[in-house]
């Protein structure tokens, strides 16, 4: 492997030129597509973790790219987060841009200190840069019990120097993680695994980046719904219960960055906002949003700042049990139609 | 308290043996079979300069922090100075060093680090290492190869093994040095580099520098079976070496060079010394024998080497003289630089620019000026 970056070459990714063609891709393959054209683009990218290589990742988001780049660009490992990460972060130092599967986003916890301690810390203490990219299974809804749902996108952004973000879209997961793998940072792409292969929509083929901000994905005057990843399908069909018009919805894609001036922007026209989290409550990615709304925005304000979340306890496995603590389109809809009615 | 010598004599691990001796049941070829490198006298001049500019820094920064002008707190590795000199000694230019600890000051002047900034850096005066938003030990030069410590340990160690990595799959001719104490081997993330190590024979040197106490903990309450006795369950030789030689321990780690540069992969040397102060200067150790501190004060690194190189016809008064003229130097200028702006403490936590790769660090050895000039290899 050499370090020559190809991005300049002619035709390597097959959409030089003309606006680029889509394709219907699922979540999932929208997020093996980014790795392929990225791989391709770039000969520093390489993807590791365990079981990605000849078996394709216990998602299969992998698949393919073992035949195409070999052993060297697509690693298998042992199953030790701790190295995975921290030797993502050497190979950074020394040039590459590692792409870490973490198989589960739970399973994060025993590679925590190379993240927040190693990673995050770097470039502000030393000027190193550390151009990273954490792969993050995540979310519930599919009886995957305490140690295969979590959202633990809040852990990150407490903590200094990693970007976090969390795209909903087939498209938005091709041009985030095209995004995150060309930033100059460690950042934490959480992909959701309940999204995987139930979402579909059209991608642009060949080289597609999205920047690290929101999207307003429906627009409305009277109530502003902030979600992300999974919660924004349910946000859109709790908003498409209401008149045209009255309920915005707003996808975050980004919590760190968070796109502040988008939220204010939003919640001073409409005047109330409800924020949705599939992750536990306490210290979520919805509470920093709730005290940025009350800080900034409280005089344009028509009513309290409401959130829905899970609960603080662990994602139970039993599916009667995983809906009880799970935020719900009825719940959404329940919740907007009292802040409408304020 | 610790009484036992925690590296006690035997015949058969006696302190001062022939360096690269290693273990039982290594995995490859030891290191005997890399012929030894060749120390001029000029080596071992800078050998010795290195290790009493260590000392002589390390002397002034406790006094610099008993006097409150070192903010937080102070570290030195007072005799063990012959194991960061002596194996960073053993580095080619491109080679890199991940990272650096807490009794490692030597590696750094190896590296050719700037002292007034080194100390600027420990003030916490605004400085090109870390801008005073690092303090004491946690600090390198990236623009000489070195990439700075974290206080989790061994976390670096894991760092520098994907370092080496990246080295491995673009095929380049360099390695990666890491270091860590004996305290650090007991976490899983040791196991977990030792593993990634072994298995994918990545061309890293691993210093494990075994100074008998974690803190106030002995060896004898962290571990049954020694680092180096480890080493080969993972698939790499261990090599023990005495700790308090800077010779003996640039031979071995030349020798663990040679060894990844040659594609045999990782190799772990483990130098035995002893923590001769407490953990830092906050730390009076009365946890430890005085007794047994002062059967290692017989064996003091620096001493024992400079007489050895005053019978060699080295003037090892002149050494000290620079040293100290240095070092004054360096301490006035340091001493006159601002503080840090405090508007500042928030910019730069995240990269806005393509990085800018690792420097080229100073390798004095002569050796590598030899290979250069044959066209070898080495760097």
């Amino acid at each position: 492997m050499n370090t020559v970056d190809r991005a300049s070459a002619p035709g390597a990714d097959g959409s030089v030129g003309d606006a680029p063609a889509t394709r219907t891709m699922t979540y999932l393959q929208a997020i093996t597509d980014a790795l392929r054209v990225e791989m391709r683009r770039d000969e520093r990218v390489f993807v590791l973790g365990e079981d990605v290589g000849a078996f394709g990742g216990a998602f299969k988001a992998t698949e393919g790219l073992f035949d195409e780049f070999g052993a060297d660009r697509v690693q298998d490992t042992p199953i030790a987060e701790a190295a995975i990460i921290g030797t993502s972060v050497g190979a950074a130092l020394a040039g590459l841009r590692p792409v870490c599967e973490v198989q589960f986003a739970d399973f994060v916890a025993t590679g925590f200190d190379q993240l927040v301690n190693v990673a995050g810390k770097m470039h502000w203490r030393t000027g190193l840069a550390v151009p990273m990219v954490l792969r993050l299974p995540s979310g519930g809804g599919f009886a995957g019990g305490p140690f295969h749902s979590q959202n633990p996108e809040a852990w990150f952004m407490h903590a200094p120097g990693l970007k976090v973000v969390a795209p909903s879209s087939p498209a938005d997961a091709k041009g985030m993680l095209a995004a995150a793998i060309r930033d100059h940072n460690p950042v934490c792409f959480l992909e959701h695994k309940h999204l995987y292969r139930r979402i579909k929509g059209e991608v642009p083929l060949g080289e597609h980046v999205e920047p690290f901000v929101a999207r307003t994905v429906r627009s409305g005057e009277e109530l502003t719904i902030v979600a992300y990843g999974a919660m924004l399908h349910l946000a859109v069909e709790a908003a498409g219960r209401f008149e045209d018009g009255r309920v915005e919805v707003l996808d975050l894609r980004s919590l760190v960055p968070l796109d502040e001036e988008a939220i204010l922007a939003s919640v001073r026209r409409t005047g109330k906002v409800l924020i949705v989290d599939e992750a536990n409550e306490t210290c979520a990615a919805g509470a920093q949003v709730a005290a940025l709304v009350a800080d900034r925005a409280f005089s344009d304000l028509d009513g309290p700042v409401r959130r829905l979340a899970a609960p603080d306890v662990p994602i139970p496995f039993s599916p009667g049990l995983e809906a009880a603590v799970l935020p719900t389109a009825d719940r959404i809809t329940e919740a907007a139609r009292e802040l409408l009615a304020y | 308290m610790l009484v036992e010598d925690p590296h006690p004599p035997t015949p058969d691990r006696a302190p001062g043996a022939p360096p690269g001796r290693p273990s039982d049941d290594v995995a490859g070829p030891p290191a005997e079979d890399v012929s030894p490198p060749v120390l001029t006298l000029a080596d071992r001049e800078a050998l010795l300069e290195l290790m009493v500019g260590m000392r002589t820094f390390e002397e002034r920064g406790v006094a610099l922090y008993k006097q409150g002008r070192t903010p937080g707190s102070f570290y030195d590795g007072h005799g063990q100075e012959a194991i960061p000199v002596g194996a960073t000694f053993a580095m080619g230019p491109d080679d890199v060093l991940c990272s650096p600890l807490i009794r490692d000051m030597g590696a750094h002047l190896v590296r050719g680090t700037d002292l007034t900034e080194i100390i600027r850096h420990h003030l916490g005066r605004d400085n090109a290492l870390s801008r005073g938003r690092e303090g004491n030990v946690h600090f390198g030069d990236p623009r000489r190869g070195v990439v700075p410590m974290v206080s989790m340990l061994p976390d670096m160690f894991v760092v520098a093994v994907g370092m080496a990595m990246a080295f491995r799959l673009r095929g380049e001719r360099r390695v990666a040095l890491t270091f860590f104490g004996d305290g650090a081997t007991s976490p899983g993330a040791w196991h977990e580099a030792m593993n990634f190590a072994g298995l994918r024979r990545e061309p890293v040197v691993i210093v494990c520098e075994n100074n008998g106490l974690a803190y106030s903990t002995p060896s004898s309450a962290q571990f049954v079976v020694s680092p180096a006795d480890r080493a080969p369950a993972y698939g790499m030789p261990g090599v023990v070496v005495d700790g308090n030689d800077v010779e003996a321990v640039f031979a071995a780690v030349h020798a663990a060079r040679e060894r990844a540069l040659a594609g045999d992969g990782p190799t772990l040397v483990e130098a035995r010394t002893m923590r001769m102060h407490g953990h830092g200067s906050h730390d009076d150790a009365r946890y430890v024998d005085p007794a047994l501190l002062e059967v290692w004060r017989q064996r003091d690194p620096i001493a024992t080497y400079e007489a050895t190189l005053r019978e060699a016809g080295i003037d090892v008064d002149a050494v000290r003289t620079r040293v100290l003229e240095r070092l004054d130097l360096a301490v006035e200028a340091a001493l006159a630089s601002p503080l840090p702006d405090p508007a500042r403490a928030t910019d730069g936590l995240f990269a806005t620019e393509e990085p800018v790769p690792l420097g080229r660090g100073d390798a004095p050895w002569s050796g590598f000026a030899a290979e250069a000039s044959i066209g070898g290899s080495g760097r």
